[in-house]
């Protein structure tokens, strides 16, 4: 008679063959496949801006000329903010939100599938413009009606807003699939206000995200109507306005700002604990800021647009909501510092990160209130100041925590831990680098360098800021490098990890490293937010993790109530399938068709999507099979 | 009463050492020539104070627990969560208190540079063009209407209202030491006013993102006293002299015959083409093509000859002309004072 854990091997497991590589649905495969190509973006992102420092580290060069210079600045940003920056944080909620949620999938794991395949193609189809010489070439910003026909006549801006659109479909149903994992596959017990941080931060943004792409694709779509239907959306003359273009593209922008940051400090909320030995210091009060930002984020994004002449009442009005802001972020910052005052840390290079990453929110978020003065705005817009504080607030709190995170969860991930001695380093000249890269950027924008120049005069007092940029710039990539060391080390010789390497508290680390296919061999019913703790804390009631529903017939997890997490169900879970594949395959086809004017292509690959999407929804009854072979 | 930064001490002290950086010819909006600069700069120290403060109190905060680290993971000492009440007290309350200070200040800065303390005297209209500024002081009557590009003339103390307008992509006026900036949209005109409180020569830039020379698109403002001023206006609206001598009477010719008319006017030769910017007084400008290059005879030569050497991707050609065409075409355009 097979073992508990050999029966659901059994069920869960994926063949290691072709078709199990091309069709399976496991959450950690997925994470992990998210995790390698947003890195991968993440190198070619820093490839651009390496080239870029090259440039500008001396007055008057031209190692660049300016089409090029044009084209790495906005694939450089577009690669970043798009194709790195929230596809990470995916990687990690996708690896871990099961985990930590005592569940052995998210709700939809074929629409999980099908998010990482479209991220995957739709980061190709952007970066086939290199090979065609017409990357995207206008900013990430991409600002009518410089992006109009008659002022980009080539493929760049097409390679953009059909890019972009095609990556939109993989946000928006990842952040479905995240709301509705948080809200309901969760293990008994595990009621609303036990859900650790990083649960909270994801579904705020997945929430965010679906009110802000629709915002974005609206934008793109009338650029792709106007570039190609006749239409004018963005053409002053025939009536349309520019302008509508940044209102459109901001009250995107501004939330999915947010988007990329809230789930880095949602798992520094969760490495600081751990390593102060207690738990987060006024969870509920995080918890709200982190939701107050998102909500708050929708109402600002008009400091985007503080020099394009809108009236003083309503430039008033945005300055306000954008010195509100800051509020919940203070909040957070001083959750970390109270939990962190009295307590003895541990200086673990996850922690090193954390520490890293408050010290740099703060001086982003402290020259983001600067901007937020409407008068002074106007002198600080479009120059380097900006460049300055923009990556502060995007390498100190998307990377440094991306960082921070690949060091505490990677043990659970590979079972192997990395070399400390070798983390210390990558985190020091990272953080050393990174400053001496981006501090002086404060000060070139104050001597008043504009910013998405290709190169600059020799004399106007900028040529020393940006030598030491560009020399910063280098060491913050040797950090990068070090860290690539740091992993394939570990695969080979880092020290084996067990189960609970650093003695956390939430539910991940209950189980093996790495995890079982099936995540937990009983689910887990919880009755503390830290459940690993809950012995030494004296909490009086005690989660069972050890024993618990089996639920072995079929690929099967519980489901409960959002708010209590009572009531409970049995979810039946889908098995392994090609259609998520084909669904991104049959997009891919779609989207060169509509690149190229290939409307027949374009047409041909609709078929397949609707044939692929019919098969991927056939109803199929899966419990009476599994009767009649039973 | 007037923020004039320069007053301050903390500012004069800051200010020197900018000087000492060798920083004192930067385009700085933190070296102010102008009441309404002026008063944004002060702003804009207070945020660099209350920023440096905050910062250092969080920064003490960060490393002051790091002194009593502990080495080792030990099972047992696991603690319940605390400081919970100093969370909202010091991450809401006092935040709110010191954002509102911000807020207040931001209100009083826009309410003293909003609108100009008198009605200014001049009008200005300038267009964004790739890759230049085009400049109209307009006129009740049209025959005083002065036309010239990347180069604007005011008299010191008074205020000049601005018209902003784009001829074609987003652009974004800014002269840092006179005012914030504007952007130039097209289909908008937004309304703008300058000053200049000390005579000098101010560095303007394009400070919106406008396509492949948006590096290249500077501009300057001339502050002088009224006289020097008025003397400049007279010498604008008069129209091109007269060639007196053989060699500039075939740079005209050259002129005419030349791509040049295409896109360029010198008032007063029957030339007018608006595409490119007007050279009736080019002899006088300080900048060739927005900044590209500084005015003087060798490098105008250069500029007509080869200007996709010094701004690749401007709509100015190639222009190839044989020797003789080429000094006589100079030894015309520098009578054009």
């Amino acid at each position: 008679m097979a073992t508990i854990a050999e029966r659901l091997h059994e069920e869960w497991t994926t063949p290691h063959t072709l078709y199990g590589t091309l069709a399976t649905v496991d959450h950690k495969t997925i994470g992990k496949r998210y995790l390698v190509t947003a890195f991968v973006f993440l190198l070619l992102g820093g490839l651009e801006a390496a080239l870029m420092r090259a440039q500008l580290a001396r007055p008057n060069q031209h190692l660049l000329t300016p089409e090029m210079y044009d084209q790495l600045f906005t694939m450089h940003g577009t690669t970043m903010i798009f194709w790195y920056a929230a596809p990470i944080l995916s990687g990690f909620s996708n690896y871990l939100w099961p985990l930590m949620l005592g569940s052995r999938d998210m709700a939809f794991p074929r629409l999980n599938a099908v998010s990482y395949w479209i991220f995957l193609f739709s980061g190709i189809f952007l970066y086939t413009s290199l090979f065609m010489g017409q990357m995207p070439d206008r900013g990430w910003f991409a600002y009518a009606p410089l992006t109009e026909l008659q002022y980009s006549p080539a493929l760049n801006m097409d390679f953009y807003s059909l890019g972009l659109i095609f990556l939109s479909i993989s946000t928006t149903v990842g952040a479905i699939n995240f709301i509705a994992t948080a809200l309901t596959l969760r293990a008994p017990g595990m009621s609303i206000n036990r859900l650790p941080v990083m649960i909270w931060s994801t579904l705020t943004i997945s929430t965010a995200v679906l009110f802000a792409m629709p915002s974005l694709s609206v934008a793109l779509a009338f650029l792709f109507f106007d570039r190609h239907l006749g239409m004018h959306f963005f053409q002053a003359a025939q009536g349309g306005s520019p302008l509508l273009w940044q209102h459109l593209f901001w009250i995107f922008g501004h939330p999915w700002v947010y988007i990329v940051v809230l789930p880095g400090m949602g798992m520094i909320s969760m490495i600081i604990p751990t390593f102060c030995r207690r738990p987060l210091a006024g969870y509920t009060y995080v918890v709200l800021a982190t939701v107050l930002t998102g909500i708050l984020g929708f109402g600002v994004w008009v400091h985007h647009m503080f020099a394009t002449g809108l009236p003083i009442l309503a430039l008033s009005f945005f300055s306000a909501v954008s010195l509100t802001i800051v509020i919940p972020s203070g909040v957070s910052v001083f959750a970390w510092l109270a939990t962190l005052w009295g307590s003895r840390p541990l200086l673990r290079t996850p922690m090193l990160f954390a520490l890293g990453f408050i010290a740099l929110f703060v001086i982003g978020g402290i020259s983001g209130v600067m901007t937020a003065a409407v008068p002074f705005d106007w002198q600080l817009n479009d120059t380097y100041f900006i460049v300055a504080h923009i990556h502060y607030v995007l390498i100190g709190i998307n990377v440094f925590p991306v960082l921070g995170a690949f060091y505490y969860w990677l043990p659970k991930m590979t079972g192997r831990m990395l070399s400390e001695r070798l983390g210390k380093w990558n985190f020091w000249v990272m953080f050393i680098g990174f400053n001496v890269a981006f501090f002086p950027m404060h000060i070139a924008g104050l001597l008043g360098m504009p910013r998405r120049v290709y190169t600059y005069p020799s004399g106007m007092g900028w040529d020393t800021t940006n030598l030491i940029s560009s020399l910063g710039a280098y060491l913050f990539a040797v950090g990068v490098l070090l860290f690539i060391v740091n992993y394939f080390w570990s695969r080979r010789h880092g020290e084996t990890a067990g189960d609970n390497p650093w003695d956390a508290a939430s539910l991940e680390w209950s189980v093996s490293s790495p995890p079982p296919e099936y995540n937990f061999a009983v689910i887990p019913t919880v009755r503390s937010r830290d459940p690993l703790w809950e012995d030494r804390l004296g909490t009086p009631a005690r989660s069972s993790i050890y024993s618990g529903p089996v639920l072995e017939a079929g690929r099967e997890t519980t489901s409960t109530r959002p708010l209590d997490a009572d009531d409970v169900r049995v979810l039946n879970m889908p098995e392994d399938s090609l259609w998520p594949l084909i669904v991104a395959l049959a997009l891919l086809v779609i989207f060169y068709g509509l690149l190229l004017g290939g409307w027949w292509v374009a047409l041909a690959g609709a078929i397949v999507l609707f044939i692929a999407i019919s098969g991927w929804l056939w109803p199929t009854d899966v419990t009476a099979e599994k009767e009649a072979t039973s | 009463m007037p923020a004039d930064s320069s007053r301050s001490p903390l500012a004069a002290a800051l200010l020197l050492s900018l000087v000492a950086t060798g920083c004192a010819h930067a385009p700085s909006p933190m070296l102010p020539a102008s009441e309404p600069a002026a008063h944004l700069a002060t702003l804009g120290w207070w945020l660099i104070a209350v920023a440096t403060i905050v910062f250092l109190v969080v920064l003490f905060m960060l490393l002051v627990p790091l002194r009593k680290r502990r080495h080792t993971i030990s099972h047992a000492d696991i603690a319940p969560p605390h400081n919970e009440g100093m969370i909202l007290i010091a991450g809401a309350l006092v935040p709110a208190m010191i954002l509102i200070g911000v807020y207040i200040g931001t209100l009083q800065t826009l309410s003293a540079t909003a609108t100009p303390p008198v009605r200014p005297k001049y009008m200005i209209e300038v267009t964004g063009h790739q890759w230049w500024w085009e400049i109209h002081y307009l006129n009740a009557n049209p025959s005083g209407e002065i036309t010239t590009a990347n180069e604007i003339h005011i008299p010191v103390g008074e205020p000049i209202a601005l018209r902003v307008v784009s001829a074609d992509v987003a652009h974004s006026f800014w002269v840092p030491q006179l005012q914030g900036k504007i952007d130039a949209i097209p289909g908008q005109t937004n309304s703008f006013w300058i000053r200049a409180d000390k005579p000098g020569t101010y560095r303007g830039e394009c400070a919106e993102y406008c396509g492949m020379q948006h590096a290249h698109m500077a501009m300057v403002v001339v502050a002088e006293s009224k006289e020097q001023f008025e003397s400049w206006m007279r010498t604008q609206l008069a129209p091109a002299p007269e060639p007196t001598d053989s060699l500039t009477t075939l740079g005209l010719t050259v002129f005419k015959s030349a791509p040049c008319v295409l896109c360029h006017t010198i008032r007063g030769t029957g030339t007018g083409g608006r595409m490119g910017p007007d050279l009736t007084h080019i002899a006088t400008r300080l900048t060739l093509g927005a900044g590209a290059v500084d005015n003087s005879p060798g490098t105008l030569a250069g500029w007509i000859a080869n200007a996709q050497a010094f701004k690749p991707g401007s709509d100015m050609p190639q222009i190839q002309l044989d020797g003789k065409s080429m000094s006589a075409l100079l030894a015309y355009l520098e009578t054009l004072r």
